[in-house]
């Protein structure tokens, strides 16, 4: 065996076709996820898909030569299922973002080791590897490698193992074209003929690796479903590059679909919060101005003022129209059940009530729409940015539940506020607002809200599940 | 299979998955993206295709350390996926019923 490029263990006719089925199944899987009626069956259609790409793997020829690879290969199978169930049953719906990342970063993390277990074999045979394997591979190293340690920050910072806030190190840029250099130099040096496990490790994996943990340090939590999304597009790239490499369709294909898709949903994100991507990848909220203009306008804030749930629940109840505003903070408190609550004690009264979904409230686009739906809300009275912004003007009350920056007026009116542009849901406009919080700490992005200084804007603080259970309880009694 | 080949492949792949995609409501990019992110899982083929070739004890436990990455990113991913649609299932059902009889 002299080439490596065209793999003895998959001439069969058969698997081909097998992977076509898959390929067929991952995209009628893929358009079934368009609409919520078809989307439960759209996923389950591609995970057959999946169970039948890793069938016909297993039956080509040679793939299991022996007892021990058939070994290795249940344990890593029984390990991965018995890591990867409970982590999927168990987790809440509000960690719901952080556990895509992980998910996603190990399977970036799988790109990479595969790409160096390669380069490692080639080497051990003394072959020249075909530019045509060794440069996918060698691509599929880098970006794995980046999205494995990239994803394990963005899950850090969303887990508030690190702060959410952007971390800075000095010349950060500089820093960051060095590491892709040297990730991108090695990689040539490599494909030019050098053979060396080292600097394919330290140059390439490693260097890559750092680089995808400061390129995702210095952005600002608010950020970080764009980042996951951009990451989740990345380790579909890698691995098409690495079917490439290993000459299988169903790699090319479902890994391309992938990063097509991921690219799209990271533009359509970054969008919604009038975002570009580069600007997001290259770091922090605007850079240092921002932070300056931020701290700037505290001189004119004005007072808070405090209420209490007897008080809200009077205004609710004699509100015509309410709108609620929920954020990341209603997903915290699991607060969607008593909102729920809240929301047919109100229309027992007769009042109107419709939520506003800012496209990147909580963490991740859809976020708050999987968790009031958890609780029963109608699919029809959850009212998108576009649609609602022209109500608050004829809303009596807007009550944010957990909400911050994406209610913050001065997105609107503040050219100095590191979000100036952002699109945001109006709240400002309507006769009341009351705001529940846990405390004035800032939202995620770390940005003041001159909101809560308005005197239409009354707070209620606490935690967000017992403040409304509270105003539940005061509306029922009225 | 020739490179130009398994570029033209992956171009037209490419346009599949962005037509697919761009039809997406808002609503559903949460449980888009999870879903996506399972069908990336399909790694652990590259795991299971090289692992019967790879010798030494190094290059398999790197192997087997991808199996179990790419294995977590396939089951929990589209288990995750399956938990978040499961919120969206249950609501045009109970409706439906409720139109049907006024039980």
């Amino acid at each position: 065996m002299t080439v490596l490029a065209t793999p003895f263990y998959q001439d069969g006719d058969f698997i081909n076709a097998l992977y076509l089925a898959a390929i067929v199944l991952f995209i009628v899987g893929l358009r079934g996820l368009t609409g919520p009626n078809t989307a439960v069956r759209g996923n389950k259609i591609a995970a057959v898909g999946m169970l039948i790409a890793v069938v016909a793997t297993l039956i080509g020829e040679d793939v299991v030569p022996d007892a021990e690879t058939a070994l290795l290969i249940a344990l890593g199978v029984v390990v991965g299922t018995a890591v990867g169930i409970p982590a999927a049953l168990k987790v809440r719906m509000t960690a719901m973002p952080q556990m895509v990342a992980l998910f996603n970063g190990v399977g970036g993390g799988a790109v990479a080791l595969i790409a160096w277990a390669e380069y490692r074999h080639a080497l051990h045979l003394g072959v020249d590897q075909e530019l045509k394997v060794l440069i996918p591979t060698l691509f599929a190293a880098i970006i794995g490698s980046i999205s494995f340690w990239g994803s394990n920050i963005a899950f850090a910072k969303l887990q508030e193992i690190l702060s959410g806030k952007p971390i800075k190190l000095p010349g950060q840029q500089a820093i960051n074209i060095g590491l892709l250099l040297v990730a991108v130099g090695s990689a040539v040096a490599i494909a030019a003929g050098v053979e060396s496990e080292l600097l394919f490790v330290l140059g390439i994996l490693v260097a890559a690796g750092v680089l995808g943990n400061m390129v995702v340090l210095p952005i600002g939590g608010a950020d970080m479903p764009v980042v996951i999304s951009l990451l989740n597009a990345f380790t579909g790239l890698s691995a098409a590059a690495a079917g490439i490499a290993l000459d299988n369709n169903a790699l090319i294909v479902a890994g391309i679909i992938v990063g097509a898709s991921g690219t799209i949903l990271t533009n359509l994100m970054a969008v919604a919060m009038n975002r570009s991507v580069p600007s997001i990848v290259a770091g922090g909220f605007g850079g240092g101005d921002a932070a300056a203009g931020a701290g700037a306008d505290g001189a004119d804030r004005g007072t808070v003022r405090s209420t209490s749930a007897q008080d809200v629940a009077i205004q609710l109840s004699y509100a015509r129209q309410v709108v609620i505003v929920p954020g990341y903070g209603m997903a915290v408190a699991q607060a969607q059940h008593a909102v729920r609550e809240m929301t047919l004690a109100l229309e027992a009264k007769g009042v109107e009530v419709k939520f506003a979904i800012h496209p990147v409230a909580g963490r991740m686009p859809g976020h708050m729409n999987v968790l009031l739906a958890e609780a029963d809300v109608p699919y029809d009275q959850l009212k998108e940015m576009d649609e609602i912004n022209p109500e608050f003007s004829r809303t009596d009350v807007s009550l944010v539940i957990g909400a911050n920056d994406v209610t913050n007026p001065a997105a609107n009116n503040d050219p100095n506020s590191p979000i100036y542009g952002m699109p945001v849901l109006e709240v400002d406009k309507s006769q009341s607002v009351i705001v529940l919080k846990r405390s004035m700490s800032s939202g995620f992005a770390g940005i003041d809200n001159p909101l809560f200084y308005s005197p239409r804007t009354s707070m209620l603080f606490g935690d967000a599940k017992a403040s409304v259970s509270d105003i539940t309880a005061e509306i029922q009694q009225l | 299979m020739d490179l130009v080949t398994q570029l033209t492949i992956l171009l037209l792949a490419a346009f599949v998955g962005i037509e697919v995609i761009s039809k997406i409501p808002n609503t559903l990019h949460t449980p888009l993206m999870s879903g996506t992110n399972a069908i990336h899982g399909i790694v652990v083929l590259g795991g299971l295709l090289v692992i019967g070739h790879a010798d030494g004890v190094l290059s398999k436990a790197i192997l087997v350390i991808a199996i179990v990455f790419g294995t977590i990113n396939v089951v929990g991913g589209f288990l995750v996926t399956d938990r978040m649609l499961g919120m969206f299932k249950r609501k045009p059902a109970a409706a439906a019923e409720r139109g049907e009889g006024g039980r």
